[in-house]
């Protein structure tokens, strides 16, 4: 066999792409083909695409003789309400800092977890709290109230 | 008459079979140990090479590092306390339930009912803590060792992985009583996920970019602490966590064999001086395969262009130093188990947090620090300590003092300030922050930009990384601005974790002692 005549080559050299270096490459895209749509599919699935949380929107009556400028906080719900001349409104008691329950006092809401305290109409006075507590949207409906939890409404809405 | 019959050499099957029988126990021996008896330093060689576990160690250990004062036994000890929470959590979850329905009573079960489940839980809650300990300890051995420098700067990333997954580890255990301890503290750490929203809002984008939405959304699968994120923290807990530990631990262990062993002073056969063949009887039998094995280990391995004199067979030497520890490690859970019972609080009740709400210790530190502002002092600061930590032995590459307690310029002296100036400044911001406030109570409408940028902790940040760069400029050396901001770091976080445990009542209010707390 002549290696140097370049134009008959033998039924022995290697071929111009090897079989086995096909393969080899084909399963390497192959597989990281693979990789990129396991990826994608695996952090897909953990982002839920529907929250398991119960419709926050509930209609309460309020008690008869609630003192103005006193919170109501309707068992189970995340709000406080208040009731005076101009009407009722709202205000959520879940602290903007990070998230615990704070309490209506005297002068408007502390927290418990970091000491953040606000002023009757959510403004932070005081604490870690990055933004005030906001207000939620009331809508009256004779001696029924429906609060949403999940609208917000501009401090000083009353209903 | 033709009787069969097999030839002579096929004769006497049955008797042969009995014979096998009878020398199996001795056959099962000896093939799953092939090497022979572990009783000279050549077949305890073979022996360490043959076992999958024994062979993460060298065969032979150099006699630095079996000195108490090289390792302190702290990575070790680590992992004891890791094996100890692995061997009880899987002992817990034959009873616990991970349902917000049942979890707590569950919890109760084990508690009250279940034989030995009370000090089961014990045990493993408190090895926990052990390990969160020895984890920190180790790292700052490793680092006030200089252990992190060429060529093990890997495995010191390698370890903060480490660090991660345990503290990882420790906080999905946290919700999984389904106290109100567990539901507070964890309602108050998946929203410091949720806390780059302090910046986004800030900034006005949080609409369009809300990373922190996302955070809090992937850990709790809903936007609330429920079941969601109590199957999810439970996954976490007993499956993906500990895998992933026990991944990075082997890469961890391995790259310490081929990284030459643990980190030495270059002048360690001097300072040792001459070996005692009564202490250390030296080869019974001429090692062989041991060093056909290194001689393929590339770069200045331990065993490599260096004569065996200052090393010894692992087996037994290592292996007893190693089992003291364990034995020392388990010796102390089992009796901080007895002493002290695992906290089991009331029942979640979302309505009402826990008043104080405290987070684990290990915690308390960063939790003071959130008390200024949540971004900074649960995503910021700790971001910027992993970062810097990460990035000390690609800025240290100085040869001086490594392997020496304290090495590099400097040395003990420095550190020694650094105490006084990582304990004072901590003291006096925080003293300064508790008497006087901060921004918010002087200026009500102030924009929150201002305090999440300017706020207690990042001062004391800045306090140490200025003291550090003054380091790095006095001594012509990274090592001397690293071994400062180190000490700075450790003395600040041992001081908030004191505050945040012992001085921080209801609201989060200064109080002296506990005892001053108002009855609630
Ligand atoms: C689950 C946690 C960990 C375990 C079980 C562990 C275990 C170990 C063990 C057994 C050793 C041998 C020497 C000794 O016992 O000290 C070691 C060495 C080492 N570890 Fe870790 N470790 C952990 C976390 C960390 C962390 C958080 C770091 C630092 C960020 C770290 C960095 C190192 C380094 C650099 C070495 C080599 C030390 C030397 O050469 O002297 N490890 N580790
Ligand atoms: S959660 Fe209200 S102050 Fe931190």
């Amino acid at each position: 066999m002549s290696s140097n005549d370049p134009v008959k080559p033998s039924r022995l050299d290697p071929e111009p792409l090897p079989r086995r270096d096909f393969l080899g490459k084909a399963s390497l895209w192959a597989a990281a083909a693979t990789g990129v749509f396991a990826t994608l599919g695996i952090a897909r699935l953990p982002k839920a695409a529907v929250l398991s949380s119960p419709s926050r929107k509930f209609k309460v009556t309020l008690p008869e003789n609630l003192p103005e400028g006193q919170a109501f906080v309707p068992p189970g719900r995340s709000v406080a309400l208040f009731r005076d001349k101009e009407g009722v409104h709202a205000v959520s008691i879940v602290c903007t800092h990070l998230g615990c329950i704070v309490k209506p006092n005297a002068t408007g809401f502390e927290c418990p977890c970091h000491g953040s305290r606000f002023a009757a109409d959510g403004a932070v006075t005081k604490g870690p709290a990055p933004a005030p507590l906001p207000w939620r949207k009331v809508t009256v409906d004779g001696s029924d109230c429906m609060v949403d939890e999940d609208a917000s409404v501009p401090p000083g809405t009353k209903a | 008459m033709v009787v069969f019959a097999p030839p002579p050499e096929k004769q006497g099957a049955l008797r042969r079979f009995f014979a096998n029988l009878r020398a199996t126990p001795a056959r099962v021996k000896d093939s799953a140990f092939r090497g022979g008896k572990p009783n000279t330093d050549r077949t305890r060689s073979t022996f360490v090479f043959g076992n999958v576990f024994l062979h993460l160690h060298p065969v032979r250990t150099h006699r630095w590092s079996l000195r108490w004062t090289a390792t302190m036994g702290l990575g070790i000890a680590s992992l004891a306390a890791f094996l100890i929470t692995l061997i009880t959590g899987v002992l817990l979850m034959f009873y616990y339930k991970p349902h917000p329905a049942i979890a707590y009573d569950s919890m109760k079960d084990i508690a009250f009912v279940v034989p030995t489940g009370n000090l089961i839980r014990n045990i493993h809650r408190w090895a926990a803590n052990v390990m969160v300990l020895t984890v920190i300890l180790h790292m700052a051995r490793a680092f006030y060792t200089a252990a992190y420098r060429a060529p093990r700067e890997f495995n010191w990333l390698i370890g903060m992985g480490l660090l991660v997954l345990t503290l990882g580890l420790s906080f999905t255990g946290y919700l999984l009583p389904w106290d109100q301890l567990a539901y507070w503290a964890i309602t108050i750490g998946a929203n410091i996920a949720q806390s780059p929203r302090e910046v986004t809002d800030a900034l006005g984008m949080t609409e369009t970019f809300d990373v922190g939405g996302l955070q809090k959304l992937l850990l709790l699968g809903s936007d609330t602490v429920g079941e969601e994120a109590l199957i999810r923290f439970y996954l976490l807990h007993v499956m993906i966590l500990p895998l992933g530990l026990v991944a990075l631990l082997s890469v961890h262990f391995w790259r310490i064999r081929k990284d030459g062993g643990l980190v030495r002073p270059v002048d360690a056969e001097r300072r040792l001086g001459p070996v005692h063949a009564a202490d250390y009887p030296v080869f019974t039998e001429e090692p062989r395969k041991t060093y056909q094995l290194a001689a393929v280990v590339r770069g200045k391995s331990g065993a490599v262009a260096r004569g065996p004199e200052n090393t010894v067979p692992s087996m037994p030497h290592l292996f007893y130093a190693e089992l003291a520890v364990t034995m020392l490690t388990i010796a102390i859970c089992v009796a901080l188990a007895l002493v002290s019972d695992a906290p089991l609080k009331e029942l979640a009740n979302p309505q009402v947090p826990e008043n104080p709400a405290k987070a684990p210790w290990y915690f308390l530190g960063l939790q003071e620090l959130v008390a200024y502002s949540a971004f900074m002092g649960g995503v910021g600061i700790p971001g910027i300590v992993l970062l810097g930590l990460g990035l000390i032995p690609y800025l240290d590459r100085e040869k001086d003092g490594t392997g020496e307690w304290f090495g590099g310029p400097g040395g003990k002296a420095l550190v020694l300030q650094a105490l006084f100036v990582g304990f004072g400044a901590a003291l006096a911001v925080e003293a300064f922050a508790i008497r006087y406030g901060w921004l918010r109570e002087w200026i009500p409408d102030i924009a929150q930009l201002w305090i999440t940028v300017f706020n207690p902790g990042t001062v004391l940040t800045a306090i140490y990384a200025a003291y550090s760069i003054w380091l790095v400029k006095r001594h012509q050396s990274t090592r001397a601005g690293a071994l400062g901001l180190f000490t700075c770091f450790l003395c600040g976080f041992v001081l908030l974790t004191v505050v945040g445990t012992w001085f921080r009542g209801p609201n989060w209010d200064f109080y002296w002692s506990p005892s001053d707390w108002p009855g609630h």
